[in-house]
């Protein structure tokens, strides 16, 4: 079994264009969610949202590449570019036979189905542009990085909902701790904030009208979030001898399924994927300093997350830190774990934790340590990552401070 | 709208060429216009002129609308184009 680390980051969020912006924004506590702003948003309830604002693709990618690529494979080529720049990785040979690209995603193309359906049922047109599969489909971030970087080994998207991203990243780990590739670009990204995108998730009545506020008694839902996060990881030895920088260590992972209801989150589910994660890596429960919650801010996961934490955890739970990073970046559902391990990184090497922001009321049912509204410096030696999706799919991640 | 001078901007578009380089007897493969070019320049093509093409990328030599050269596609809409107008 090789052991696995980060060599390259890669985000584009609410909270900034590169992990460098998006990390000062969580250690600032600074809240990227804002009014929404696209066509039809009058129309809508929730009108708030973590958008990426400020992002011009006409200036970036060429007419022919923005015919083929949607926003989720824009946000996906940008952090991508970020991720395998800082890893300093050329893909020639042997490398780029065996590297693959496995990424998260629950939704893909959303605003390419919004604009074509838009198109033919109410502007009543009869036709299409012929690129409007290519573009939408969910593997076309992947397919698109992968030609991009010649990167030819095992390459496919995950779409388990709000856990894509963390389902694709423990895979990627998996293959290279078994020595099946000697590096991964993973990580997911998601673009939901169009009409006919949030109009779906109102329906589900979930959502938060004003904020999203994970633990805190007055939270009222979920704010959604759009980006995309990416990594490379990478065989420790390979990186060594080369003379990577190394970002972490991803030690273990576990991946569980609720087997009980399409929506509402299970104690037990959550439970066994953190203490099979906790397992995978061999890690004693003690030895967790941070844990960067799934915390939607909804009433049933919060309080559902902190019983599992809890459970886990034991006397232990009231020690280690756990915070949301959604109260400023928003959830970016089938992205959302990969713009999340950047806090995880964050607190294993920079030894700064992020807060979970908007936190005004203690929730007896949610009595951890929350980190509320400030970071907080503090040396962290494993982190884990949650991420509990609708459908009862769940992945958890470990990471080591290097 | 002039046929051939709409048909020779479409199709420089997609070369990525100045209209001008587009001649007539000028075949989309010598222009550097690949498959998904073909069917970009297709559907721009019925935008313009409202027109429903034969074409079926499958197997474009079977359809009932040569795209040989650039004559042949500006002949087969033409055509197309009285059709809809008769």
């Amino acid at each position: 079994m090789n052991r696995v680390v980060i060599t390259g980051a890669g985000t584009i969020n609410a909270l900034g264009k590169s992990v460098p912006e998006t990390l000062e924004a969580m250690r600032e506590g600074r809240c990227g969610i804002a009014e929404l702003e696209f066509r039809d948003v009058d129309r809508l309830a929730i009108k708030i949202g973590g958008q990426v604002k400020g992002f011009e693709p006409e200036a970036i990618f060429n007419r022919q590449q923005l015919t083929l690529y949607d926003r989720f494979t824009q946000f996906t080529l940008m952090a991508a570019q970020e991720a395998i720049t800082q890893s300093g990785l050329v893909f020639g040979g042997e490398l780029a036979a065996t590297t693959g690209v496995v990424l998260g995603t629950a939704g893909g193309g959303v605003s390419t189905w919004d604009d074509n359906y838009r198109s033919v049922y109410e502007d009543g047109k009869n036709r299409v542009h012929p690129f409007v599969v290519p573009k939408l489909m969910n593997n076309a971030a992947a397919s698109h990085v992968s030609m991009q970087y010649n990167l030819k080994g095992p390459s496919f998207t995950v779409s388990t909902a709000c856990a894509s991203s963390n389902h694709a990243m423990a895979q990627a780990f998996a293959m290279v701790r078994s020595g099946m590739a000697r590096a991964m670009v993973t990580g997911g990204s998601e673009s939901m904030l169009c009409f006919g995108g949030v109009k779906a998730w109102e329906g589900l009545r979930v959502m938060s009208r004003d904020a999203c506020r994970p633990f805190s008694a007055n939270r009222n839902g979920m704010v959604q979030g759009e980006g995309a996060g990416v990594f490379v990881f990478e065989d420790y030895e390979h990186a060594r001898a080369r003379g990577a920088e190394i970002l972490a260590e991803v030690v273990g992972y576990a991946m569980t399924s609720d087997a009980a209801d399409i929506v509402m989150p299970s104690k037990q589910g959550a439970a066994r994927a953190i203490a099979g994660a906790l397992a995978d890596a061999g890690v004693a429960r003690d030895k967790v300093g941070y844990i960067n919650a799934h915390g939607t801010g909804t009433a049933a996961n919060d309080k559902t997350e902190c019983a599992a934490v809890a459970d886990v955890f034991g006397t232990h739970a009231d020690k280690l830190m756990i915070s949301s990073t959604k109260s400023m970046h928003g959830h970016l559902i089938g992205g959302t774990g990969a713009v999340e391990l950047l806090a995880c990184i964050m607190a294993l090497r920079d030894g700064i934790v992020a807060p979970t922001i908007g936190y005004e009321e203690p929730d007896p049912e949610c009595a951890l340590d929350v980190v509320p509204n400030e970071a907080r410096d503090a040396r962290v030696d494993y982190a884990l990552s949650n991420a509990f999706a609708f459908g009862g799919l769940n992945a958890v991640l470990a990471l080591k401070r290097v | 709208m002039d046929v051939e001078t709409k048909v020779r901007e479409i199709i420089a578009e997609q070369a990525m060429l100045d209209p001008q380089d587009v001649q007539m007897d000028s075949t989309l493969e010598s222009l550097g216009v690949d498959s998904l070019g073909l069917v970009e320049s297709i559907f721009a093509i019925e935008e313009a002129f409202d027109i429903t093409i034969p074409f079926n990328a499958n197997n474009p030599s079977e359809s009932d609308f040569d795209i040989t050269s650039v004559a042949t596609i500006v002949a087969g809409i033409r055509k197309l184009v009285d059709e809809k107008v008769s």
